[in-house]
């Protein structure tokens, strides 16, 4: 971000580093870390028969009447001007009541930027749309066609004749290096880190105890398997939209801005999101089909195709990083440089902070650490699954399992030897650390004494077999803003509500947990809502902080909830006199802390006061803890697969991953967050990549035909396992688990590639053909 | 002449464009089966038609009639209940999202079937004996032709593991 | 998709004489290639004749090949029990290909005639394509090419013929039933499809309004003794870069026969003639193998993203005989 910002963030830290802890949020451990009834039990979740019956109503299934389609026209070329754009036969092919061009949209505010400094921004592509007849990537949108059934909308959309007037477009990355941008921040931290000198170190290092190369990885898709698509209607100057998306309150206030109308006037409906990945936020999809709807004075359904969501939802940028480490002779770390490039279009929100990862994973006596990027005519990148951490942890995993090899120290040991005992970037020190914990719990499930650090030892007919490990991290994050309504009804049922989101990790199965045991109630008798913007706001669901977040929520919630039962619990009630402070949740009530006889439940609360219900708000506050501690998530990825000597294919066999990721809230969901990154691993190390084409900047790669995601034969049976060691400044003693699953798992896989076959891989995908390469 | 979906008949669209998936989701208001890619390369959009499982969004409509077609709408019972295999899909976590869901359950409706059958697959050793008892490895290669993003893989595979064992589809 | 006629003839004969009216029709089997080619606009034709309920059932021939009707599903074909057990290259290489619900659906004639899946080809809007537009130029060349060709290209088309049944067809010699206008002819399989050459734009010897009737498998004690081997990106659901058919018998230690397909190469299935003669009476060994296989790559002209595909080639095989051969090798 900026210089200002850096000095800001600088200061706030000093100053917390004086504050005692105990006076910070999260101070005072959550009880909740222990005191668990329904938390850290396998529940499956509510929505399940829902979603197993097909009855789970997504974005493109909310029926509406007088609903029309609309079809997307993109360009062909990566920077230039519309020079003539004929939509006359369009227009009048069947069932076409609108063709919008930048000629008749209307005039549309450009969608305020996500960043952290405005929680209420959903933007990712920050340009106007279809304001003028610039194109600014091979892809963006010149003409939206509006028609009756689907088929009539794509057809027409084929009749849209445009002629461009091509403008030098700069698509090659290589080329791109040398103009490249050197920002100030990478997110809220200083870009360009330098502690020590870790140049002097370097140089100094003997050969063997110095690593430099170079590791590449390409772009890459969410690929969810929802398409990206919203259901959309005006009701006079209200706007409506079943979305897909993972930032229902910040779309919605983000929408009012682009259309010049009030937040309240937008209504973002979203229960459930196939898939998001950081992919289901606010893209010109939604803004050109509500600025269709608007025109065309109908609904209006966009659904995009699968080349669609490739040319308008950006992907993971690619990113070539330079990691040096220098070491002693016994493997103590004394210099780890991290230089690299990506590409960011200045239209772009994402700063794919792998610059981040090295700064906590390792005690290190100097650190030199920077992103450089690279501005091309492409599609903005956005925000995939473990922005930063999931490439950053391959390029640096590679590099320490290659110091590992040539110093003969075992990998596990030479991590062992460097574990950082605090925050080796700050100096701040750990909430809560286990990294080598994770390393020997998950070094015995896997059985790491059976391999041999001798490259192509292990044969089975064909196959080379190896085994590699590799670290995998990721922040703990908590959104301030977050809010949670509980209405407690006359039943004594509570009702949690929320702007929350639910894509697959089980948020309203969770937090019914969560809200159960904060308030003493039985799991059937809580309720969760979110997927609405018309509940409180909430913050996205990114960074792995919902749960945090929603913890928070709930948390601060249910406090107030005990002011407003006591405020209405009138003169006879047990409880009479006693403070907030000294009163506790139990039993489905309120008891009293110092004499726990002393005690009313809700219902009885409620009746004697005559109500319906009792409600009361609770938000998540600025996440202190955060910047006093260095709050991280760390794991130990192991992999062991075999390689066909014949064919170069790589099939791997068996995956582990034990996590240090505080306390586990649902064993069941958990495991199934941390097995599918670790899939979205497998991916990105086997098969994933985005074709991107440099001579004109268009994305080949537009089918799931054509970019590989793992088929169920791809995907052994994976093991998890976890420290379940709670972090005591989390809410609920939990750090967010959404992203770590896809940390350090492409590392573990090269690593384990290099002990079958002696080679070194240094770029993704591992692909037969460079494995096959002389 | 007409498409039965799920025991009903539904007249085929004049347009024969449409394709049976966009005919269940758009006009027969049957959402369930899911639009993934429309291009044949997800499984999402997966159907039985008379009791083999196809895709939906390369099938035409037209071409389903006089045909019997099943969704993921028709697996539950007369009454409802849930058919075994989506009572073992929540038990074994078979789904995170939901969204390739019902087409992972009808797919795999249809296999174990095709399993029973004695019908080989690209990963059976004995090409003329046929499967020998239906592995992992075996259950996994015949769902390949259904992808999921959210990495249930090994839940969904659990679940259908239960059914074969279960001897009920 | 452009607005189309669908009809459904009953008979064959009533599938020519439409199909005889005009230029712009197109057979329609199970749809998993011309539906979708039709929804990316690269296939607009203004008439579908549905002929999936024509010829489909398999027939033993009386001198014991088979006679599989063109409407039979892959799916049918690939479990049938004959097929199995006597053409197990033709199972196998069925069996590899697509998804179990695509199995299903596609028939033996949209099989042979499905077009290449050239990401150029595909992208109607964007890219330069011989095919689609003859003279247009082609973008696959100085593009992405790892599923491209690298034997049999010309300047002007360097893509690939997408199916593994018909790798495994052509090294059983296959011969396709035709029938059009003109009445009925066969065609080997090795002669259906044709090199791009000058006229990328025609990939089969087939006439105006002919329709395929049927593929007819000769019997074959050696194809008893056959195999189909694909290599890919990922485990299953994925285009072969290099696949091999490969059937042998050995006599005395010697190879008394061999037949050897490539998929994965060309713009047709490949018979690797050139191998299959060095190799007729050498002994059974790793080198021959390798050497015959190196002198049938000899042709190759890879592209820069394809280079790897001689190598993979020859490495696959040698395996495939090698395997054949017992492990002999």
């Amino acid at each position: 971000m900026s210089k200002l910002q850096n000095a800001l963030v600088s200061g706030v830290r000093a100053v917390l580093s004086q504050v005692p802890a105990g006076w910070l949020p999260g101070g005072t451990p959550d009880p909740l870390i222990d005191k668990r009834v329904s938390l850290g039990t396998q529940q499956t979740r509510v929505d399940g028969p829902l979603k197993v019956r097909g009855a789970a109503r997504f974005a493109a299934e909310i029926p509406m009447s007088g609903l029309h389609y609309a079809a997307f026209v993109h360009s062909t070329i990566a920077r230039g001007q519309i020079a003539e754009i004929d939509t006359a036969v369009a227009e009048s092919a069947p069932g076409v009541c609108l063709v919008m061009t930048y000629r008749n949209a209307p005039k549309l505010a450009v969608v305020p930027p996500i960043g952290l400094s405005n929680l209420k921004a959903a933007g990712n592509n920050i340009l106007p749309v279809m304001q003028d007849a610039q194109v600014r990537w091979n892809g963006q949108v010149v003409a939206v066609v509006v028609a009756q059934t689907q088929d009539q909308a794509d057809h027409a959309a084929t009749l849209v004749k445009v002629r461009y007037d091509p403008d030098p477009a700069r698509t090659d990355f290589e080329a791109g290096k040398a103009h490249a941008h050197t920002p100030d921040s990478i997110l809220i931290e200083k870009n360009r880190l330098l502690k020590g000198n870790a140049s002097k170190a370097l140089a100094e290092a003997e050969a063997a105890c110095r690593v430099d190369a170079v590791y590449r990885t390409p772009w890459h898709n969410h690929n969810f398997i929802e398409p990206s698509a919203a259901t959309i209607v005006w009701e006079g100057e209200r706007l409506i939209i079943h979305d897909a998306t993972q930032m229902l309150s910040a779309t919605a206030a983000s929408l009012a801005k682009v259309f010049g109308i009030k937040e309240q006037q937008v209504h973002v409906k979203s229960p459930y999101v196939g898939g998001g990945f950081g992919g289901k936020a606010l893209w010109d999809h939604q803004i050109l089909a509500a600025a269709a709807a608007k025109l065309a004075a109908r609904p209006v359904r966009i659904v995009l195709s699968r080349a669609g969501v490739t040319r308008l939802i950006g992907g993971r940028t690619q990113t070539e990083q330079r990691v040096a480490l220098a070491a002693d002779a016994k493997g103590k770390l004394k210099a780890l440089l991290h230089h690299g490039y990506s590409v960011k279009p200045k239209h772009s929100v994402c700063d794919e902070q792998y610059g981040l990862t090295g700064r906590s994973l390792y005690a290190c006596d100097s650190l030199d650490i920077v992103q450089h990027h690279v501005d091309l005519d492409v599609v903005a990148n956005t925000f995939m699954r473990g922005p930063g951490e999931a490439p950053g942890t391959f390029a640096i995993e590679c590099a320490v399992d290659e110091l590992a090899h040539q110093l003969a120290i075992d990998p596990i040991e030479l991590r062992r030897r460097n574990a950082p005992e605090c925050d080796p970037a700050t100096g701040a020190p750990h909430s809560q650390s286990a990294m080598m914990l994770a390393y020997d719990q998950g070094a015995e499930r896997f059985g790491w004494k059976r391999r041999s650090p001798v490259p192509r030892s292990r044969r089975k007919g064909e196959w080379l077999v190896g085994m590699g490990c590799a670290t995998g991290t990721f922040p703990y994050v908590r959104m301030p803003g977050m809010s949670v309504r509980i209405t407690l009804d006359a039943r004594g049922f509570a009702h949690v509500a929320s702007a929350a989101h639910e894509m697959g990790m089980g948020t309203a199965t969770v937090q019914r947990q969560h809200a159960a045991d904060r308030l003493g109630l039985p799991l059937d008798k809580v309720s969760v809502e979110i997927g609405d913007s018309s509940l409180p706001f909430g913050s996205f669901a990114g960074g792995s902080s919902q749960t945090a977040s929603l913890g928070a929520a709930i948390s601060a919630a249910s406090s107030s909830l005990v002011g407003e039962l006591l405020r209405i619990a009138g003169n006879d009630t047990p409880l009479a006199g006693i403070r907030a402070s000294e009163v506790e949740y139990f039993a489905e009530g309120l008891r009293s802390r110092a004499d726990p006889r002393r005690h009313e439940t809700f219902a009885s609360i409620l009746k004697r006061a005559r109500r319906d219900d009792v409600s009361a708000t609770g938000a998540s506050g600025a996440p202190l803890e955060m910047l006093k501690f260095a709050m991280h998530s760390t794991s130990a990825i192991f992999c062991e697969l075999r390689v066909s000597e014949v064919t170069g294919e790589v099939r791997v066999d068996r995956l582990v991953g034990a996590f240090d990721c505080g306390r586990i809230l649902n064993p069941q969901t958990a495991t199934s967050q941390f097995k599918g990154g670790m899939i979205m691993g497998l991916g990105m190390a086997l098969t994933e990549e985005t074709l991107l084409d440099e001579r004109n900047g268009r994305i080949m790669s537009t089918s799931l035909a054509e970019y590989h995601v793992p088929v169920h034969l791809d995907v052994p049976e994976l093991e998890v396992l976890w420290t379940d060691i709670p972090d005591p400044r989390a809410p609920l003693g939990a750090r967010g688990i959404g992203e770590i699953g896809i940390t350090g798992v492409a590392a573990a896989v090269a690593n384990a590639v290099f002990n079958a076959t002696g080679k070194r891989i240094r770029q993704l995908p591992l692909t037969l053909d460079k494995i096959l390469a002389p | 002449m007409a498409i039965g979906i799920n025991g009903t008949d539904y007249a085929a669209p004049v347009d024969p464009r449409v394709s049976l998936l966009d005919f269940l989701r758009e006009q027969a208001g049957l959402t369930g089966t899911k639009l993934g890619c429309n291009q044949g390369a997800c499984g999402a959009c997966t159907v039985l038609i008379d009791d083999e499982r196809v895709l939906s969004c390369l099938t035409l409509a037209v071409q389903a009639d006089g045909r019997k077609v099943r969704t993921i709408e028709g697996l539950s019972d007369a009454h409802g209940n849930l058919h075994p295999l989506q009572v073992a899909f929540i038990k074994h976590d078979g789904f995170q999202c939901g969204y390739c869901t019902p087409g992972q359950i009808c797919s795999a409706v249809a296999m174990a079937e095709e399993v029973r059958r004695g019908d080989p697959s690209h990963v059976t050793a004995n090409l003329a004996a046929g499967p020998q008892g239906p592995t992992r490895s075996e259950i996994a290669e015949r769902m390949s032709g259904n992808l999921c993003r959210c990495g249930a893989h090994n839940g969904i595979i659990s679940a259908i593991e239960e059914l074969l064992e279960g001897g009920r589809a | 998709m452009k607005p189309f006629i669908y009809t459904r003839p009953a008979d064959g004969a009533e599938a020519l004489s439409l199909a005889a009216r005009s230029n712009q029709t197109r057979f329609l089997g199970g749809g998993t290639n011309l539906v979708d080619l039709m929804r990316q606009n690269v296939e607009t034709p203004a008439e579908v004749l549905d002929v999936t309920r024509l010829r489909a059932d398999i027939e033993q021939s009386a001198s014991g090949g088979l006679i599989v009707g063109a409407a039979v599903r892959n799916t049918t074909l690939a479990v049938h029990p004959y097929v199995r057990q006597r053409f197990p290259v033709l199972s196998r290489a069925l069996l590899s290909g697509a998804s179990a619900q695509i199995r299903n659906m596609a028939t033996v004639g949209g099989n042979i005639m499905q077009r290449t899946r050239c990401a150029y080809f595909y992208d109607v809007a964007g890219a330069r394509c011989n095919k689609r537009n003859p003279g247009g130029g082609c973008d696959a060349i100085g593009g992405f090419t790892r599923y491209h060709a690298i034997l049999g290209a010309s300047e002007h088309c360097v893509a690939t013929h997408p199916s593994d049944m018909c790798v495994a067809l052509a090294a059983l010699d296959a011969t396709v039933h035709i029938v059009g206008p003109d009445g009925e002819r066969r065609v080997p399989i090795t002669e259906f499809h044709v090199l791009p050459g000058d006229h990328p734009e025609v990939e089969t010897v087939l006439r105006p309004a002919e329709l395929i009737t049927a593929v007819e498998i000769s019997p074959s004690a050696m194809a008893a003794r056959s195999e189909y081997r694909k290599v890919r990106d990922r485990s299953s659901y994925a285009f072969a870069l290099v696949s091999v058919a490969g059937a042998i018998e050995i006599a005395q230690g010697r190879i008394a026969d061999v037949r050897i397909a490539l998929g994965g190469v060309a713009a047709k299935p490949w018979r690797a003639a050139r191998a299959e003669a060095l190799l007729r009476g050498k002994e059974v060994s790793q080198k021959q193998f390798l050497d015959a296989a190196e002198s049938e790559l000899a042709a190759a002209r890879p592209l820069e993203g394809n280079r790897f595909k001689i190598e993979l080639a020859k490495r696959t095989i040698a395996a495939v005989l090698s395997d054949l051969a017992g492990g002999a090798a």
